[in-house]
């Protein structure tokens, strides 16, 4: 059966096709019930989005300019190609949005403090962010093997007053922080609002999350038509757990002339057991209150991820992109760490712009691409974060020393 | 086909008194030594053994069973393994019910069906799936019901009057009260409070009751015994089970039957100690 839009998921239970859902411990159930149905509340009190689009104007600084990117075009010598400039954000990254949505979600339900996980600290530094700006305390979980990696975004978050909690268990990393805050949320479910930093875990997180990222897509679909009167011919983004890209993506879903492609992070290799792709590499299971498609071995155990990228190393994939990838509307590709690496120079050198190593894996794809497109058509790739927290990884790769 | 857990909560009720429920994790610290710990639980005196599926991502699981998953999965525990260890635990033991507990992910990737027939021709008698709530376990109940397995459901703190009756819906064998808004292992609920969620599952259901979380010691049991119908006890066993195995301790599996002993005479003593 084809639904007449292929915007209109997820289904009353929070499922896109085969994926997605509310996989959570009875605990849980009856406050992701109740966060259904504060958020639909909000949905449809014009004061909600009147508060989310003032902040958004003022706070975060948006609309991001759609910016064409002369000499990045030419040197690939194909499609002409903008990067939307999420980079420019408040924070440095698109992941502000969703928690800015998110916040205000947490004060409609009364909520008085805040949790969140986060990998490389972006979405950490963002959730601390609007803690501080709404004052309500705020736990952030981090693995410990993260936190070695990514100080300086740890001293930001202890900057903003927030708490940051190492977690020692497991692979120590995002999947691991996960679990912790999942536990926290579980203990504490009277008082405190989990701000989920990608579109994944239990329904209706996926969906709010892309509603909010969704910014993102409305206004490139303005910018594209006001700059060259049509829409894009191609869409591209990096996959994580994949909110920027089903921000970027989901407003264009209808339009059957634009092609899409999502890119996961390849890390050495899909050929080797150190990515983190898991659409490529990965099965149906149930991780993280969601069915999606997730890195495990043959015994239904979660495997882990690899990435230069911390912000893309996770073992799973939000629901709607694995349902987007099931039926074919998006096509998804990867990068690996090497070609994200190059791709990060170049856009330096062509553009005088440093963007993060997750978009990087977007711009690696495109110079794949958009060689093979003619010189009239036209590319958005999203230029979701900014790279100044990637500098000491890159100089490491590049065996630059700091 | 005889179903060992409605006789085993029978005789229980019979008896007046409650059922100790012990949790412990298959294959912790290694494969050998659990199928002994098996023994050894069912020997102090448990009345029903909840045998823990270990998973690498233990969301509702504090520390202690934590570590229990990660020893494990150390010697590659898996769920045929676990399937295996009670099969052959059935050749010298037929009547004590064993229900696996854990997570949906293994199960789904061994393949929902293909679980549920294995499972009971090992001589499962249900499951306890943490992570599959009502709204997403036909995926599973129907392939249960067919092998005859009980799909044991939890109940919490914050299941509402409104919720309760979709727990208790497709239920079976007992359930599952989870005294503590939390995880695994950490802080007990007060036994009034028990008492008075007891009674009011016991208002909507006739299944038997069986309460867990933060009941750690015989004293804990006791006060939980007299309202319950079962009384369930795992991270205290899975710490004993952790501390015997870092101290490399030959007797683990008899200091596990030790300290079951002292939550039996408890749990088995304690209406009449309270009629007294």
């Amino acid at each position: 059966m084809v639904a007449a839009s292929l915007r209109s998921g997820p289904d009353a239970n929070g499922h896109f096709g085969a994926f997605g859902g509310r996989y959570v411990a009875e605990t849980l159930m009856p406050l992701i019930l109740e966060l259904e149905t504060a958020y639909r509340a909000a949905q449809a009190d014009p004061a909600f989005a009147a508060q989310f689009d003032d902040l958004m104007k003022h706070y975060v600084g948006r609309p991001s300019p759609l910016y064409y990117a002369p000499r990045f075009t030419e040197e690939l010598g194909g499609a002409k190609i903008y990067f939307k400039r999420d980079e420019l954000n408040h924070t440095g990254a698109h992941k502000i949005n969703n928690c800015i949505g998110q916040i205000l979600l947490a004060i409609r339900m009364g909520k008085t403090r805040i949790i969140a996980e986060t990998g490389a600290g972006q979405h950490g530094v963002a959730t601390a962010t609007v803690a501080a700006r709404f004052g309500l305390p705020c736990v952030i979980y981090m693995g410990a093997r993260d936190i070695a990696r990514q100080a300086p975004n740890v001293f930001r978050m202890k900057l903003l007053g927030a708490e940051v909690r190492a977690v020692e268990s497991g692979s120590k990393t995002l999947k691991d922080a996960m679990n912790d805050a999942l536990r926290d949320w579980v203990a504490n479910v009277h008082d405190t609002f989990y701000i989920i930093g990608t579109a994944a875990g239990p329904h209706p997180y996926p969906e709010l999350v892309r509603d909010f990222q969704s910014v993102i897509g409305k206004e490139a679909r303005e910018q594209i038509l006001e700059a060259e009167g049509r829409l894009p011919d191609l869409l591209c983004a990096a996959i994580g757990g994949g909110s920027n890209a089903i921000g970027l993506f989901h407003p264009f879903l209808d339009d059957e002339s634009v092609r899409i492609i999502g890119v996961e992070a390849a890390g050495h290799g899909l050929q080797t057991d150190a990515h983190a792709a898991s659409l490529a590499g990965g099965r149906p299971g149930v991780l993280h209150g969601n069915k999606t498609l997730l890195l495990q071995d043959d015994d239904g155990q979660i495997t882990e991820a690899h990435s230069i990228s911390a912000g893309l190393d996770y073992p799973g994939i939000g629901p709607e992109h694995a349902w987007l990838h099931s039926i074919g509307r998006v096509e998804y590709q990867s990068a690996t760490d090497q070609e994200a690496l190059d791709a990060f120079q170049m856009l330096c050198r062509t553009e005088g712009i440093i963007p993060a190593l997750e978009p990087a894996h977007a711009l690696a794809a495109l110079r794949r691409i958009a060689p093979t497109m003619a010189k009239d058509q036209v590319i958005i790739a999203n230029l979701c974060g900014r790279g100044d927290k990637d500098i000491f990884t890159v100089a490491e790769a590049l065996g630059f020393g700091l | 086909m005889t179903d060992r857990l409605s006789a085993r909560f029978a005789a229980c009720a019979a008896a007046n008194r409650a059922a100790l429920v012990t949790f412990v994790t298959a294959g912790d610290p290694d494969l050998e030594t659990s199928a002994r710990v098996l023994r050894a639980l069912v020997k102090g005196g448990a009345d029903i053994v909840e045998l823990g599926m270990p998973f690498t991502d233990p969301m509702a699981d504090g520390p202690a069973i934590q570590a229990g998953n990660i020893r494990a999965l150390g010697h590659h525990m898996k769920l045929r393994e676990l399937l295996e260890m009670v099969r052959v635990y059935r050749l010298e033991d037929n009547d004590t019910p064993i229900i696996l507990m854990g997570y949906f992910n293994p199960v789904l990737s061994y393949g929902p069906e293909r679980f549920a027939a294995d499972a009971a021709a090992a001589g499962l008698d249900g499951t306890i799936i943490v992570d599959l709530p009502p709204e997403e376990d036909a995926e599973l109940a129907p392939y249960l019901q067919a092998s005859g397995l009980h799909m044991v459901r939890l109940a919490t703190p914050t299941t509402d009057a409104v919720r309760l009756p979709k727990v208790l819906g497709g239920a079976s064998g007992f359930v599952y009260y989870v005294a503590v808004a939390g995880i695994t292992g950490t802080a007990s609920a007060a036994t009034t409070d028990i008492a008075a969620a007891v009674a009011r599952l016991k208002a909507k259901t006739k299944l038997p009751i069986a309460v867990g979380f933060g009941i750690k010691t015989p004293d804990d049991a006791s006060a939980v015994a007299r309202h319950a119908d079962g009384v369930v006890v795992g991270s205290a066993i899975v710490s004993l089970i952790g501390a015997a195995a870092e101290a490399r301790a030959n007797d683990l599996p008899e200091q596990v039957e030790a300290f079951v002993r002292s939550l039996s005479t408890a749990v088995h003593g304690a209406r009449k100690e309270a009629a007294q």
